[in-house]
């Protein structure tokens, strides 16, 4: 009865649990960073309450200085160089494979036909799996480890560029065949621009599950980088190095995915008008 | 038999989808002359062919059998001289207003194979068209920032810079408000009387097929096939209130009844009693 007129003020309640509603950039930053905090807080909460053995959970101190010891004594940008570089060249050489025979299957259907059930069969067989045949065929070197990121990432990416090849409107192909456009043409002015910030973003999906293969690979067969380091780090029961490389392999894959997305914004700035 | 003053002559095209094992006649035994610098619009109810028929043109449809000649020769695939307006998604959304009508200049055509369209198309076309279609204000902008009525502007600019002699419009104001679609009306009138293009325009607006067309081609379906053709006894300098005029409304009727008798989705007057009696207050207990 009382609130008959409208106050004027916005109930944040109504704002904030609307379906697909809107927040403030305010708002959306200090949620980010409570998500951010807060697993922090407890962490250090738990290390320092004395419930849980330091050798199970270090605090977060701990390993910060771990990071820097590492850092200053155990060659820690080696570690990352040589991570870096096997996660890349694994990626590069995926996309660079992908792309064409991703390009042919979204375009003919006989190619789909031909190479989707296929790579659809393939894309199951676990990555971990061929390990050991890698290190039959490929040796331990570092071309294995190349490998194994290889085979985890190439079969998704060509699916997934397909589908972002399939996606381009009928009507922006037909558009440049009646403006007189060849194959060639249509390929490299209407297809490839129209899809290609669905391709990046396939690019930024990957690299995720490239970062995982990498752990993977230096597990099993390697005896540098940051997966081989948290392996190693098992052995002495240094928790605190383990928690470090988990970390530091989560910030890796941050800058990289928040470097794809800038990317993406930079290249493609149509898509952010409104 | 060949009609000389015919551009598109049409001789027993029929056209077959298979959908789940049936062959669906989209086209049956359609004949049709359209002469140069004619607008010609399509209409008839969902299913009639007017859309295939219009794509066959185009050569992005291959005919199942029969033939389409434009300017006596056979239609094998799409060409430069046969632009096409679709209704959306046909814009380059990388590319700026000004990019988008100029992306034929980015393609090396064969330009013995255009027929009767200017070999040296002057720099000044983009401006042109740019001026012709009002959007020298928003030449810059990218395709999502405009409203879809200035998104089919762009599209119809950048169909005509090729300097087509035929324009192929499918449905192009079909996803615009009435009062856009106004405006869009007598500017496409404005760009045949400039250009005189020959225009096939497809459209399921019977108004829009009457103010816009010298003849109106009226499409049945199962199977798509030509109805009748009836000509618009409209001065060729159309102004919106002939809308109002008694050929204008009687030709509007004549088209609409026929629609109607030809869609074979007449009204069931059983079936709407039926849900009358149920929509009565107490019915549903």
């Amino acid at each position: 009865m009382a609130a008959q007129y409208d106050s004027g003020i916005p109930n944040p309640r109504r704002r904030w649990w609307v379906i697909r509603g809107q927040i403030g950039r305010r708002e959306y930053l200090v949620l980010a960073l409570l998500g951010l905090l807060a697993p922090l807080a407890a962490w250090w909460g738990l290390a320092h309450s004395g419930w849980v053995d330091k050798v199970f959970m270090p605090a977060p101190e701990e390993v910060v200085t771990r990071i820097y010891g590492w850092f200053a004594e155990d060659d820690l940008l080696g570690d990352i160089w040589i991570s870096v570089y096997r996660v890349t060249a694994g990626f590069a050489i995926s996309a660079v494979l992908a792309l064409p025979l991703a390009l042919l299957i979204g375009t003919y259907r006989p190619l789909q036909a031909l190479f989707e059930p296929l790579t659809d069969f393939i894309r199951y067989m676990p990555a971990v799996a061929f390990i050991p045949l890698v290190m039959l065929w490929v040796g331990i070197e570092e071309s294995a480890k190349i490998a194994i990121i290889f085979i985890g990432t190439f079969f998704q990416m060509v699916l997934m560029m397909a589908e972002d090849i399939r996606r381009v409107p009928m009507a922006q192909i037909e558009a440049a065949q009646t403006m007189g456009a060849t194959r060639g043409e249509l390929t490299r002015l209407v297809i490839l621009p129209s899809a290609k910030p669905a391709l990046l973003d396939t690019l930024r999906v990957t690299m995720g599950w490239a970062w995982t293969y990498l752990v993977v690979a230096e597990l099993v067969a390697a005896n540098s980088g940051l997966g081989f380091a948290i392996l190693k780090a098992q052995r002495f029961l240094q928790t605190d190095k383990i928690f470090a490389g988990i970390l530091l392999i989560g910030l890796f894959g941050l800058l990289m995915d928040q470097s794809f997305r800038w990317l993406h914004r930079k290249r493609f700035p149509w898509l952010y008008f409104k | 038999m060949i009609n000389m003053t015919a551009k598109i002559e049409i001789r027993r095209a029929n056209k077959l989808f298979d959908t789940g094992g049936r062959h669906i006649a989209a086209l049956e035994n359609v004949d049709l002359d359209i002469r140069a610098n004619q607008f010609v619009t399509l209409v008839g109810a969902s299913g009639c062919g007017k859309s295939t028929l219009l794509r066959s043109i185009g050569g992005l449809e291959d005919l199942s059998s029969g033939e389409i000649r434009v300017d006596g020769r056979p239609v094998s695939g799409p060409g430069a001289e046969r632009a096409m307006v679709f209704q959306h998604y046909s814009l380059y959304p990388w590319l700026t207003v000004r990019e988008n009508i100029r992306f034929c200049r980015s393609l090396k055509i064969k330009r013995e194979e255009i027929t009767s369209a200017d070999v040296e198309i002057a720099s000044g076309r983009t401006d042109a068209l740019i001026g012709l279609m009002g959007l020298a204000p928003v030449e810059n902008a990218y395709p999502n920032q405009l409203s879809g009525g200035m998104q089919q502007r762009v599209a119809i600019a950048r169909a005509l810079m090729n300097r087509p002699d035929i324009l192929l419009m499918d449905e192009p104001f079909g996803a615009l408000d009435a009062q856009t679609r106004e405006v869009m009306h007598d500017l496409i009138l404005h760009v045949f009387a400039l250009e005189r293009p020959t225009i096939v325009f497809v459209t399921h607006d019977v108004e829009e097929a009457i103010y816009l067309g010298d003849r109106v081609v009226l499409m049945a379906p199962r199977p798509g096939r030509i109805d009748s053709i009836y000509e618009v006894p409209l001065p060729p300098e159309r102004e919106q209130d002939m809308k109002l005029s008694p050929e204008f409304t009687e030709l509007k009727r004549e088209i609409l009844s026929r629609i109607r008798a030809t869609s074979g989705m007449q009204t069931d007057r059983g079936m709407l009693d039926k849900l009358t009696a149920t929509a009565q207050p107490g019915a549903a207990a």
